[in-house]
């Protein structure tokens, strides 16, 4: 993990970049001058990786590091204290059919229902993840952002899941994304970060990886593609790409960097796909939730079910998971 | 790297993401110990009771036994197709099109079982025969069923004539591919067909003459002499065969054109390349290393359009070279039947043998080797993904076609010196080009010669997509509308002998 | 032509025919002429009688001059075809004496000759920017891609040209080749060489880049060998060599680099030449490019 300060993580560790943040035209400069995305190639590969045929032992290793790498999320208006507290013990105690279930990574709750997730996971080892910063639009003054982030963070946050300002994005103000980014790195303090790009909103996979350094650079711990709230979350291709953005920046700066698609991942077939484009693009060091984790709630379930079925063979049903 | 958290690197250290094995089962396949010739719609011994075995590339096991073709055996093989002939080329086009449908329908019904054949017979990955080759060979015989009652208005005159019978020779590298480029424009278009598989590939014919039989096609129409090269020799230096297709090494092209020299037969020509793949440093870099790798080590590099020479571009070859090496460290190469392989076995001892005496050749003249790290199986024909830098247009590796999983790299500064260096070649098949700037593109593609270019993509095909190469990479084109050409004559008998 | 005009006592100006390369009139380098008479055995001329290196030299003409030839556009090579017209038109007395004289035609059969050859430049001018329409095009291939494919020019191409047909039939072999960016070697008819001689100096004329036609006189058998088995040479049009054998051992030599063929058959001049010969020395290039969504905000699977 980034074991650098807070803030000054990406000047500090990435001089080759100074530069490149120094003002909005030497940004878009940069930025601009990233290499390109064939859209096409870029898909081919993500599907042509979700051809991978993962059987058996693999199949059995990748659904208990599937398990321990979801955030176990609920971002509802009509979430309670209660609901959270649920969650919490689910991630705590995915199956209470079978005590080697691994535990999840996190749970990922809105600021004001951190306390009530901290005290459900207490003792677990379990993360509490919260989104912040005007989530999921982000339409707010950056000291309201900032705000936000800090009441999760004294709430007890462990990790903190901030939006990018897309409009300033799309309209090319990339330095003032940026600057936002390590404005709430800073607020965050021990917190890590994960920066969400809304990758639906970005449009093209030239944005997509644009906005991946952008996070890199303002010293993201995770980028994370999407808040679950728009059409498009998660897909394998800008997954993949976003897993060839932090493969590169860690041969670049040696620093590295966690990947976490969210949104839309709802069976294990898909989380094995997302797994093996870990593998074979970042590589085995990402196999691990300090560096690669699923936004997602439905899919836990999935997963064990699976888990069932190749423990005693047959196929289960929703009855004998747990519905939360 | 940055440090991992500890409990991270215990894991890691003590479970990897190994993918377990995973074969496609072999059951769905049932080969019979031996095969005949498939001579007007009956399987036959050879007449000299000549037989030759075929193996697995992969393992060296026995598959089978087929019959080896010889003259007597060419000489009723034509006679069938002759005979076919008259009534086939007689038929209406919308009836020889509903037996090609059918032909395309019961390929699709069969694939599974087709494909796992090839990856036997061949050494090829299940991965490609199952999401490339086979789903190729039943688009290309549902493309051409639909030319068969309109070849009116393709573009050669009305009432366009058949040649007769086609003497057709292919290549091991795509057997059941190569047999769908070569059987499906010259059934639609209303000839028949002699066709010689591959000596080291011939089953995947054979279960297509059987497909033949379910969709109940007409005696003769299709026949296959499985052989060697002296059965093909035979068979285009027949004198009732009126048209000569053939798919393979230049070398063997050049000796067939001369045979046909002289005679009426028409002749196309699908010969060898060294195709140039041509990366600029404002390529989508990521999308750049996949085609390199899909264009050189697709099918083992066994292909004639491979893109066997990358030229880089000086200020970015280092990077390149990074990522390349970084990424074909995660090719899987082992069984061939096993889905996640990514490299499967070289077709024969022969062809080993020729790539590994051409690499060697490589490093004697100085050239730097580089082979991706992978354990290669003890039995089978096997060879690593490899690549060699400072390579320079002088370097025999450079030059000749290797024919296999090997990657010259060269270096250029200028897009005139790209095109330069892609265009000086004997050959003239493929070429790529990887730019994000248009107007590049368009300009190299159109300075090219050569008969594909790929920009920004690498090894795609298609039924509707002309294939064939300039220079000596041969004459005429496969796929299309472009490919009825090469069976049909203009329906005036003026000006023509026969 | 006559040595002496008999209607007056005045002595004609007679004119050394030379070969026509690289836009220059040279003689043969090996220094050689040889003597060309008319159907009734009297001597019109003496032709260059090229050798070897006069076919190298053309080769090399043929190869410099191919890059901008067939780079330029079709437009502009449909100008300059018609332009060849334009001034056959005017030189046409010329062409109608010399075509009356070496295929031994009355006055009016030559001039219908003369015309018909006028006509085929303007039946190829036009084709120029047609022929990559009926040929080429979009194929509809079954996945995110452009494909287009297109007719090119092969190359340098090595054209025999018909015996007896000295000058439509020249024409009507020569015109398809160059009309589509090839550029062209001209074996001129053995027995008749003058008419192609003479289409050289209106070549010169008519905005034809040097080189992109090359006209050589002299034995067909002697100057078909080596151009057959020349590597730089890319296809091959064997219409007027009249031997099965030669034709057969031309062919085995093309072979050796995979020239492209157009093998001797019967041809009427006088009808319709469709494209077929056109097409014969035309390579199809099919360029691919992907095409993909607009962003990645649709593409899932």
């Amino acid at each position: 993990m980034p074991t650098t300060a807070p803030a000054a993580s990406a000047a500090l560790a990435a001089p080759a970049f100074a530069d490149a943040t120094a003002s909005d035209r030497a940004l878009r400069r940069f930025l601009h001058g990233l290499p390109g995305v064939d859209t096409v190639g870029l898909e081919a590969r993500a599907a042509s990786l979700g051809t991978r045929s993962i059987k058996t032992t693999a199949k059995a290793y990748a659904i208990d590091l599937a398990i321990s790498m979801i955030d176990l999320t609920t971002l509802e208006g009509a979430d309670t204290p209660g609901k959270v507290r649920a969650l919490g013990a689910k991630a705590v105690n995915p199956d209470p059919t079978d005590r080697t279930t691994p535990r999840t990574a996190a749970v990922c709750v809105y600021p004001d229902m951190v306390a009530a997730a901290k005290e459900a996971v207490a003792g677990s080892g379990v993360k509490v993840a919260s989104v912040a910063t005007a989530f999921p639009a982000g339409r707010a003054a950056l000291d309201i952002k900032l705000a936000d982030v800090r009441d999760a963070v004294a709430a007890g946050a462990d990790e903190i899941d901030m939006v990018i300002d897309r409009g300033a994005f799309l309209s090319g103000r990339y330095l003032k994304v940026y600057e936002e980014i390590v404005a709430v790195k800073e607020a965050c303090g021990e917190a890590r970060l994960k920066v969400i790009f809304e990758t639906g909103e970005l449009s093209t996979y030239d944005n997509i990886r644009r906005a991946s350094w952008i996070g890199m650079l303002g010293g993201a711990d995770f980028i994370k593609t999407s808040t679950g709230k728009v059409g498009v979350n998660a897909t394998p291709a800008n997954t993949l790409l976003m897993l060839e953005a932090v493969r590169d920046f860690r041969a670049q700066t040696g620093i590295q960097i966690g990947v976490k698609p969210a949104g839309g991942i709802r069976t294990t077939k898909d989380a094995i796909k997302f797994l093996v484009l870990v593998n074979e693009t970042a590589g085995a060091d990402w196999l691990d939730n300090h560096w690669f984790r699923f936004g997602a709630s439905s899919l836990l379930n999935d997963l064990l079910m699976q888990r069932q079925k190749l423990s005693t063979g047959r196929y289960s049903g929703p009855d004998y998971v747990t519905v939360d | 790297m940055a440090s991992q958290t500890p409990q991270a690197a215990a894991q890691a250290a003590a479970q990897a993401f190994d993918y377990a094995p995973a074969p496609e089962s072999r059951s769905v396949v049932d080969i019979a110990p031996s095969y005949g010739l498939f001579i007007d719609g009956e399987f036959s011994d050879a007449a000299d009771g000549k037989v030759f075995k075929t193996v697995s590339p992969a393992t060296e096991e026995v598959l089978s036994e087929v019959a080896q073709a010889g003259a007597d055996d060419v000489e009723r093989a034509v006679k069938a197709a002759r005979k076919a002939f008259e009534m086939w080329s007689a038929l209406p086009g919308a009836e020889r099109a509903k037996y090609l449908f059918r032909i395309a329908r019961i390929i699709q019904e069969r694939s599974r079982e087709l494909a796992v054949l090839e990856t036997l017979d061949n050494g090829k990955p299940i991965k490609e025969t199952r999401d490339a080759d086979l789903p190729l060979v039943a688009a290309h015989f549902f493309y051409y069923a639909g030319w068969a009652d309109k070849l009116d208005h393709a573009g050669y005159g009305a009432a366009p004539r058949p040649l007769g019978v086609a003497g057709q020779v292919i290549p091991w590298n795509f057997p059941l591919l190569m047999l769908a480029w070569k059987i499906a424009p010259a059934l639609a278009t209303g000839n028949t067909v002699v066709l010689k598989p591959a000596e080291t590939t011939p089953l995947s014919a054979l279960f297509f003459a059987d497909i033949c039989r379910q969709a109940g096609l007409p005696k003769g129409v299709v026949n296959i002499l499985t052989g060697y090269g002296d059965s093909g020799a035979a068979l285009v230096a027949h004198p009732d065969v009126n048209k000569v297709a053939f798919t393979g090494s230049t070398a063997v092209g050049k000796q067939i054109a001369r045979t046909v020299a002289g005679t009426d037969k028409k002749l196309t020509l699908e010969l060898g390349g060294k195709g140039a793949n041509i990366v600029f440093d404002d390529a989508p870099i990521d999308q750049a290393v996949e085609g390199i790798v899909s264009g050189i080590f697709f099918n083992q590099g066994q292909v004639c359009c491979a893109g066997s020479r990358l030229l880089v571009q000086e200020s970015i070859q280092d990077e390149l070279l990074d990522s390349l090496k970084r990424r074909l460290s995660t090719l899987r190469l082992g069984d061939p039947l096993d889905k996640n392989t990514d490299i499967g076995a070289i077709n024969s001892a022969e062809q080993l043998a020729r790539i590994t005496a051409l690499t060697e050749t490589g490093e004697a003249e100085g050239a730097e080797r580089w082979s991706a790290p992978c354990e290669l199986p003890s039995a089978g024909y096997w060879f690593a993904p490899t690549l060699f830098t400072n390579v320079t247009q002088a370097h025999t590796i450079a030059r000749d076609e290797i024919f296999g999983p090997v990657l010259s790299v060269l270096s250029f500064r200028t897009p005139d010196e790209a095109v330069a260096k892609a265009n000086n070649s004997q050959y003239g098949l493929s070429a790529g080009i990887w730019t994000e700037k248009g107007s590049r593109i368009l300009s190299v593609a159109s300075k090219l010669r050569a008969g594909i270019v790929w920009a920004n993509t690498f090894n795609k095909f298609d039924p509707t997509s002309p294939f064939g190469g300039y220079k000596e990479s041969g004459f005429g084109r496969e796929g299309g509308r472009h490919g009825l050409e090469a069976y049909l004559a203009p329906s005036s008998p003026k000006g023509e002998r026969k | 032509m006559s040595t002496v005009d008999s209607s007056s006592s005045r002595l004609s100006v007679l004119k050394t025919y030379k070969l026509y390369v690289g836009g220059k009139f040279p003689r043969s380098e090996s220094g050689r002429v040889y003597e060309v008479s008319d159907s009734k055995n009297k001597w019109l001329a003496n032709a260059p009688l090229s050798s070897r290196k006069d076919a190298r030299d053309a080769v090399v003409a043929a190869r410099k001059a191919f890059g901008g030839w067939s780079g330029a556009t079709a437009y502009n090579r449909g100008q300059v075809l018609y332009r060849v017209a334009e001034m056959l038109e005017g030189r046409r007395d010329q062409f109608v004496r010399e075509v009356a004289d070496a295929e031994g035609l009355s006055k009016s059969k030559a001039a219908a000759v003369v015309d018909a050859a006028v006509d085929r430049w303007v039946w190829y001018a036009g084709w120029t920017d047609k022929i990559a329409q009926v040929v080429g095009g979009a194929n509809p291939v079954a996945g995110p891609f452009f494909n287009l494919s297109t007719p090119e020019p092969t190359g340098v191409v090595t054209v025999v040209a018909p015996q007896e047909s000295s000058f439509l039939g020249l024409v009507s072999v020569l015109a398809p080749v160059i009309a589509t960016g090839n550029t062209a070697v001209v074996i001129a008819s053995e027995q008749a060489p003058l008419p192609a001689l003479s289409l050289g100096e209106v070549l010169a004329t008519s905005d034809v880049p040097g080189g992109v036609v090359n006209i050589l006189s002299g034995r067909t058998a002697e100057l078909a060998a080596p151009l057959a088995a020349h590597q730089d040479v890319n296809a091959i049009d064997l219409t007027g060599v009249t031997d099965d054998a030669l034709a057969k051992e031309l062919e085995i030599a093309a072979a050796d680099n995979l020239k492209r063929v157009l093998r001797p058959q019967p041809v009427d001049f006088a009808a319709d030449p469709g494209t077929h010969r056109l097409t014969a020395f035309l390579e199809t290039k099919t360029v691919w490019h992907p095409t993909g969504s607009l962003g990645a905000s649709g593409s899932a699977y």
